[in-house]
């Protein structure tokens, strides 16, 4: 985030984040923001800003008992299916066990994990809650994965050359990606990828491919493996040998205790792969240019993020169980806000969008993931087949970079 | 609580990435070793503006010396705030602190504290203390600067039937008077403790003058060979510290015995501030621009970091931070100081230009 600070006020980008003009607006607007005039852009940033503020100076005890409840309930989920395995025999047990657990994690990965790595708890000053000391329960360890994550995909969010590539040269995303026969696995390699998401996402988060091109020293890269190797050992310990050594003592159920955390690994996977196609592929979220982001104001950033990003809409559990990444749009405009009250913030945005004749995308969770598996389908065959995209918004512009934008993790 | 390391490390492997603590803390909030704790026992009204909080401090706590501080954490609307409080209560006795309300934290706590309460704690610290060997004593404090010299007195004189205590507090009035009944039933039950109390604003009250030494040759005309120890407001404990710097300078050839002084708040030079600059936590990747009056601890925390701090007053050390860039401001002198790596005082130092702090 950025900006001209109140003092002490607001949180600034760090340096190597893209520098915001104060006045004026890039050379081209995205066509979804070009009927704008540069100050109706920037009282659009300050009507942004406005919430912001408001949202900052009304947090408080409120939202502290909200995530320090949620936690609860996840590690009493965590802590009672595990028990639970260790009975697991039966197969009531098992059923039991493996859906508090897939829960548990569902829980800890999106509305405390990811939330708390964005700072989005930081206020509180719990270190306990905080950004710098949270792990989580997932292999790619908490260090790594802020940085492509905090760092690298929410500021350079849909720039294409500039936001990573999370098809792990797997899968081709974006148009612009020169089409080569493997691409016609691109179902395939998505339907692998879904179980075994959070592996996908540790690897990605080595950046093998910024290292490849050298942008990425060895000594870090080395550092990052190590790191990973010690998280993904530990991880796997737990669901793949200690738990199922202690049922096999307890019940012997060792069997099916391994079934069981497999089982719920394997459903988190699915489900935060689910959740994170649809904030990122389906038809309406947007692509940049360099050119659009060059001269940028803080207004436009915010329509970046705006028209960059897809919601799902859907009942108060769904959102609860997306960890509010449901709310995508109001997620990349203030990622560091408690996610508790982006419910609250997305009825004044889409407000605001419809004010300023911005799209808003929204859409229920399987009309979303059908559109994110059609891109996949889409994007296997040549261009030349490339069926003609009705709903698609994407303009279709001079473009600099060569290298894709693609799948984007969270 | 997991006391046995095997059984210990056996649960951490079933819970990773959870430590068998954070599980135990869904019923025992006490339990956590990475967050010291206290329950609070006992809230006791000792004058309008002040309470004595009583707390049983949770694992990790080291008993305390009497005269020694700790540092409490209080959660006001959701955000962790952290104060230093002497210890009021006597070495080997619980816990406890007393509290005046003057500004934000400390008005909660003397408001809002109730039995049952978590506070969070660090240990106690500070080298204001009873000397090691006996001897005769001379306590010079105001307002609430008795608590740390309660702890002393409470320690000493029923336990040492060889106790020579002269206190003179200055309080406002009978009423602001901290531990004032006590104090007189305790100077009542043993002779070795003598208590003049002073008040500034009752009929006929006025300061306790320390600009030279006339009202204290009154109330203790042998001061000068005791061993003495002063806590109070700035002026109070400035106006000392001369007098005794003067006395020693006099008369060389008596037994005039260190003053300890024992400072609540820090002393900062007036406009010491300069312009300011932009803070970049770079691990907590957190930036702020902060006025040249703000010291970078004040700064960092209304981030979000969380820094590490003890007295807040330049004291302790306890909140070194390393300093990647930059140049700051010491706010208790106006110098302009900073190389990298140099670990800074962020309590009583603030932004001079941009600053890159290594947390
Ligand atoms: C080693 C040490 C020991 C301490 N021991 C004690 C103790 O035993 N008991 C105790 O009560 N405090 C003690 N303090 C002081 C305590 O740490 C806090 O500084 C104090 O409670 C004020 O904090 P606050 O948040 O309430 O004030 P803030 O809101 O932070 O206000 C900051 C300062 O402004 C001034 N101020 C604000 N309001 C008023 C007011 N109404 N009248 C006069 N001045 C005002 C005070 O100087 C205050 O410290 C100690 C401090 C230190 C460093
Ligand atoms: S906190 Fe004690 S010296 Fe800074």
């Amino acid at each position: 985030m950025t900006a001209t600070a109140t003092p002490l006020e607001r949180t600034e980008i760090r340096p190597g984040r893209p520098i915001l003009a104060p006045k004026g607006g890039p050379a081209v607007r995205p066509t979804a923001a070009a009927h704008l005039t540069d100050d109706q852009v920037e009282q659009l940033g300050r009507e942004l800003d406005a919430i912001r503020d408001r949202v900052i100076a009304t947090r408080g005890e409120k939202d502290a008992r909200y995530i320090r409840r949620v936690i609860k309930l996840q590690r009493s989920l965590e802590l009672a299916g595990r028990i639970t395995l260790l009975f697991s025999k039966r197969k009531a047990a098992l059923v039991a066990g493996t859906a508090m657990i897939s829960v548990a994690k569902i829980i800890e990965n999106m509305e405390i994990g990811h939330n708390v790595l964005h700072g989005q708890w930081d206020w509180m000053r719990d270190p306990d809650i905080h950004s710098t000391t949270w792990e989580w329960d997932f292999v790619s360890p908490a260090a790594t994965w802020k940085h492509t994550h905090n760092d690298l995909h929410h500021t350079w969010t849909n720039v294409v050359g500039k936001d990573k590539d999370v098809g792990y040269d797997l899968l081709r995303m974006d148009e612009d990606q020169p089409w080569t026969p493997r691409a016609l696995g691109n179902p395939l390699y998505n339907l692998v990828l879904m179980p075994f998401f959070e592996w996908g996402i540790a690897i990605y988060d080595l950046e093998l491919e910024a290292w490849r091109q050298g942008d990425k020293p060895t000594a870090d890269l080395k550092r990052d493996l190590k790191l990973t190797a010690k998280k993904a050992l530990r991880q796997f310990t737990k669901d793949y040998t200690a738990t199922p050594l202690a049922a096999q003592l307890v019940s012997r159920s060792g069997r099916n205790a391994l079934i069981g955390g497999f089982a719920a690994n394997c459903i988190r996977n699915v489900w935060a792969h689910a959740v994170i196609f649809c904030g990122h592929f389906p038809d309406g979220a947007d692509t940049f240019t360099e050119e659009m982001i060059e001269g940028e104001t803080r207004g436009d950033w915010y329509i970046r993020q705006m028209i960059g990003s897809a919601n799902i809409s859907g009942s108060k559990l769904m959102h609860f169980m997306t960890g509010n990444l449901s709310h995508q749009i109001e997620h990349h405009c203030f990622p560091d806000l408690p996610s508790n009250r982006y419910a609250e913030v997305a009825v004044e945005l889409r407000e605001i969008c419809e004010r300023y004749g911005l799209p808003y995308t929204t859409g229920p969770l399987p009309r979303q993931v059908y559109q994110a598996w059609a891109k996949v389908c889409r994007l296997a065959l040549p261009p030349k087949r490339l069926p003609k995209q009705t709903v698609n918004q994407t303009p279709v512009l001079p473009r600099r970079g060569a290298f894709p934008i693609a799948a984007r993790v969270l | 609580m997991v006391r046995i390391p095997a059984l210990r490390r056996m649960a951490s492997l079933l819970l990773t990435p959870l430590e068998p603590e954070d599980v135990l803390s869904l019923v025992n909030p006490l339990s956590s070793h990475r967050q010291l704790r206290g329950v609070v026992t006992k809230v006791t009204r000792e004058t309008p503006e002040s309470r004595t909080i009583h707390f049983r401090p949770g694992r990790g706590w080291n008993p305390h010396d009497a005269g020694q501080w700790a540092r409490i954490g209080v959660e006001i609307d959701g955000v962790r705030h952290w104060r230093s409080y002497s210890l009021s209560a006597p070495a080997g006795a619980d816990p406890a602190i007393t509290v005046t309300a003057i500004g934000f934290v400390s008005t909660e706590l003397v408001r809002r504290t109730k039995v049952g309460d978590i506070l969070f704690l660090d240990v106690p610290q500070g080298d204001f203390v009873l000397p090691q060997h006996p001897r005769p004593l001379l306590m010079l404090t105001a307002g609430s600067g008795l608590t740390p010299v309660m702890s002393m007195i409470r320690t000493l004189v029923p336990r040492r039937p060889d106790a020579d205590v002269v206190l003179v507090h200055s309080a406002r009035t009978r009423d602001d008077a901290l531990f004032h009944d006590e104090l007189l039933e305790l100077a009542d039950q043993f002779p070795g403790l003598k208590v003049v109390h002073w008040f500034t604003r009752e009929a006929q009250g006025r300061r306790l003058d320390l600009t030279d030494a006339t009202d204290l040759e009154t109330v203790c005309p042998d001061w000068r060979g005791r061993a003495a120890y002063a806590c109070g407001p700035a002026d109070f404990l400035d106006a000392a510290t001369a007098l005794w710097d003067r006395a020693a300078a006099e008369g060389a050839a008596e037994a005039t015995t260190a003053l300890t002084i024992e400072r609540f708040a820090p002393v900062l030079l007036p406009g010491a501030g300069g312009e300011g600059g932009r803070v970049t936590f770079e691990k907590s990747d957190k930036v702020v621009d902060a006025p040249g009056d703000c010291t970078l601890l004040d700064a960092g925390e209304q981030a979000g970091v969380v820094m590490p701090s003890g007295c807040r007053m330049g004291i302790c050390r306890s909140c070194l931070t390393p300093l990647v860039a930059g140049q700051v401001r010491d706010l208790r002198t106006g110098e302009v100081h900073g190389e990298e790596g140099e670990l800074i005082q962020t309590c009583i130092n603030a932004a001079a230009g941009p600053v890159h702090l290594d947390i």
